[in-house]
């Protein structure tokens, strides 16, 4: 039995803080490198040039006639040409994004669970949190540099074909849409994440996610017109009783991400648009609606302002998600 | 320090050892350290103490509670009752602080296999906060101790299993750790790997003087390089010690030596049996026959066994006995686990070893026992031995795998 003489004293050991930032840094370097960062750029790429290709042209023939419409460099975002009314950049990005953000997310966790790295990564001196977020600011930094991309192919390629250079206030609403898409694809992220935590295998929370992307995508609306009818069911035939339906109806598509974020585009991108007018809230608003002088155009500010509500629960949505998952990750035993 | 010599005087319990006070304070130390889940209990009281410049083996069946343990010592698990100090900290209230400190090479470890092994060490060393400079020395030296410096800047998903263990044993120590904590380091290693292992853990103990703790349910492993063995069985320690100590603890008094006799006629074998019986302290002879056997020579007390084997070969020159091999059979952890094993609880169904099938292992001069080859032990290994020696230790390290 030796009693080796301890290793001389050392100097007292730092423990590193901001462990966050080094698992940050590696998970971006990852993503950057992936396949999928590569696939899905081309995939946001191609929905979003697309539909810019035929509006492009609609535009340019229609310029002239239309001058002084405000911001028809936006259009290049809202506007489908009159042959393929659904090539919207804007829809499209509605419907792509969700993607962005699961792809970076859905195998977060159990991914370095199932690769055996994860009890390797706690065991180092960090704490517990800087895991998951190291992993959500990675999320969000790489969907950032992809929308940036995609946003910046866009304006460049609509640039280029209209010869229309946008105004700062296009400039503002286009920086104030980026960011809402970003708040958007960060739910998506940190829903992502949750299923990452909650899951044991990546290939099944990726199945979870994609079904849940596509159930509300596709059958979004379908679901909350069968839940209004339930909640509240059309009894008679008055106007209040028709528009409380129709309340109803709104409550519940503004629980759905995809809906909020739609409606904040519709305001953000399109200076003349009130959502008052196109979905009145009340008997009151309908008939405000109604006597509104035709095309009143909104500062940026005043548009923020009616979006603001949709805007606060997107990102009370993200929280919620990423709160689920940091507790759920911080319960977690060590070993799978 | 060989584990022979030394016995007499560590016959006593650890807390009446001698020696006790001149220890350097232990780099682990649990007091009733308790980790119950619902109805299961995976530690129960653990109570443990490592020194430095030891290799402490962690000895049990799986599911035995030696991972549950590990986890509790680093931090990554709470206690339910008792309490741990590991380099005198407490892992449950500085987590962070121990990690720093502590080395792990977790069960079944996995890399980044998109990643170099170098990058994947890099990753490390950065969590831990070194610099750039420092990370790149510390990696340099750590990969050259573990023998991947020209296998570097592979990917790991080209590393077989040997090499990622060795890479997750560079891992751990890439922030000089002063304790290392291996779970399981062996498993599903092939034979060779296995030893390269073993010995790369000896010579950093003996290089570095750290502490290592490695759990394992492989036996003739623990057996081979640790200095101290705690059998674990359900959640309790059921024993500490060194191999002789668990040996004196769960034997029953008596010790074995196996004496190799090239002898022409019955009458010399006759004459060699009386002898043999002759010497003191011998309580029974197994003869052999005509030519060349080995005849095993029981000894009782086990404490004697050093005089018995001086003895016979007194005995041998003296008769003019043609000896060809002379050692001293160890009872092998198997046996020991097994009766330790059995012995408190109920006779638990899970040991299907096929160790059972060599009762005796003998004792090996293996590297960590260095000073052991001197004196009466120099006659340990002789030249005819060697080949019958060696199948046992690699032949068994590949057990229990599926």
């Amino acid at each position: 039995m030796s009693a080796t003489p301890v290793p001389a004293a050392r100097p007292a050991l730092r423990v590193p803080h901001g462990g966050w930032r080094v698992i940050a840094a590696k998970e971006l370097g990852d993503h950057l490198l992936s396949l999928r960062f590569i696939v899905l750029l081309v995939v946001l790429g191609l929905a979003a040039s697309i539909p810019l290709y035929f509006t492009a042209d609609f535009i340019k023939t229609q310029a002239p006639a239309a001058s002084g419409t405000p911001a028809v460099f936006l259009a290049l975002f809202t506007i489908g040409s009159p042959d393929y009314t659904f090539l919207r950049v804007d829809s499209f990005v509605t419907i792509v994004a969700p993607l962005l953000g699961l792809a970076f997310a859905f195998d977060a966790i159990n991914g370095e669970r199932s690769e055996g790295t994860l009890p390797r990564l706690l065991a180092q001196p960090i704490y517990r949190d800087d895991v998951i977020n190291g992993k959500f600011v990675a999320g969000l930094a790489v969907i950032a540099v992809a929308l940036l991309a995609v946003v910046g192919i866009i304006s460049g390629f609509g640039i280029l074909r209209l010869g229309i250079v946008p105004a700062s206030d296009e400039i503002v609403r286009l920086i104030g849409w980026i960011v809402v898409t970003f708040i958007y694809v960060g739910l998506w992220l940190a829903f992502g994440l949750l299923l990452s935590v909650l899951v044991r295998r990546a290939a099944t929370s990726a199945l979870i996610g994609f079904g849940v992307w596509f159930v509300l995508t596709i059958f979004g609306g379908l679901i909350v017109t069968i839940i209004a009818k339930a909640v509240s069911p059309l009894t008679g035939t008055t106007t209040d009783q028709i528009i409380g339906q129709a309340q109803t109806q709104q409550f519940i598509t503004r629980l759905l991400p995809g809906q909020l974020y739609a409606e904040v585009t519709k305001v953000l991108l399109n200076p003349s648009s009130n959502p008052q007018a196109d979905l009145p809230g009340s008997l009151g608003q309908a008939q405000q609606a109604a006597q509104q002088i035709p095309s009143t155009i909104l500062t940026f500010d005043q548009s923020l302002l009616l979006v603001m509500p949709q805007v606060v629960v997107l990102v009370a949505l993200t929280v919620v998600c990423f709160a689920l998952a940091y507790v759920a990750f911080m319960r977690q035993e060590v070993r799978a | 320090m060989s584990g022979v010599e030394a016995a007499p005087h560590e016959a006593t319990a650890p807390s009446e050892r001698p020696a006790e006070r001149d220890r350097p304070e232990p780099v682990i130390r649990t007091r009733r350290l308790t980790k119950r889940y619902d109805s299961l209990t995976a530690v129960d009281r653990l109570d443990l103490e490592v020194y430095p410049g030891e290799i402490f083996g962690l000895l049990g069946q799986n599911g035995a509670g030696k991972t549950t343990t590990i986890l509790m010592l680093l931090g990554l698990s709470e206690p339910t009752e008792g309490e741990a100090s590991v380099m005198g900290l407490d892992p449950a209230w500085e987590p962070r602080e121990v990690k720093r400190r502590v080395g792990y090479l977790p069960d079944a470890v996995g890399f980044y296999e998109g990643m170099t092994g170098r990058e994947n060490l890099r990753y490390t060393a950065r969590l831990n906060g070194l610099d750039r400079m420092e990370a790149t020395r510390s990696i340099d030296q750590v990969l050259e101790q573990v023998g991947l410096t020209s296998r570097a800047d592979d990917p790991v998903s080209a590393y077989s299993r040997g090499m990622r263990q060795r890479l997750g044993i560079a891992d751990a120590l890439v922030k000089s750790p002063d304790l290392l904590i291996l779970d399981e380091p062996t498993t599903s290693i092939d034979p060779i790997g296995v030893v390269e292992i073993l010995d790369l853990l000896r010579r950093l103990v003996d290089e570095t003087g750290l502490a290592i703790m490695l759990s394992s349910h492989l036996l003739s492993q623990v057996q081979t390089v640790c200095d101290r063995i705690g059998i674990f069985a359900a959640g309790r320690l059921i024993g500490v010690g060194t191999i002789d100590e668990l040996a004196r603890t769960f034997g029953d008094g008596s010790a074995t030596i196996e004496v190799g006799l090239d002898l022409p006629t019955q009458a010399v074998v006759d004459r060699a049996a009386v002898t043999l019986r002759a010497i003191a302290s011998v309580e029974s002879v197994e003869p052999a026959g005509v030519g060349n056997g080995s005849w095993r020579v029981r000894v009782r007390p086990a404490d004697r066994e050093d005089q018995v084997l001086q003895d016979i070969l007194e005995a041998a020159v003296r008769e003019r006995l043609r000896l060809t091999a002379i050692r001293p059979i160890v009872p092998s952890l198997d046996d020991i686990y097994r009766v330790a094993v059995e012995r408190p609880l109920p006779k638990p169904k899970g040991v299907k070893r096929r160790g059972s099938k060599r009762p005796d292992g003998e004792r090996r001069a293996s590297a960590n026992r260095s000073s052991g080859t001197n004196g009466p032990r120099g006659t340990d290994r002789p030249a005819a031995l060697a080949p019958e020696s060696r199948p046992d230790s690699p032949a068994e390290t590949d057990e229990g795998q599926p």
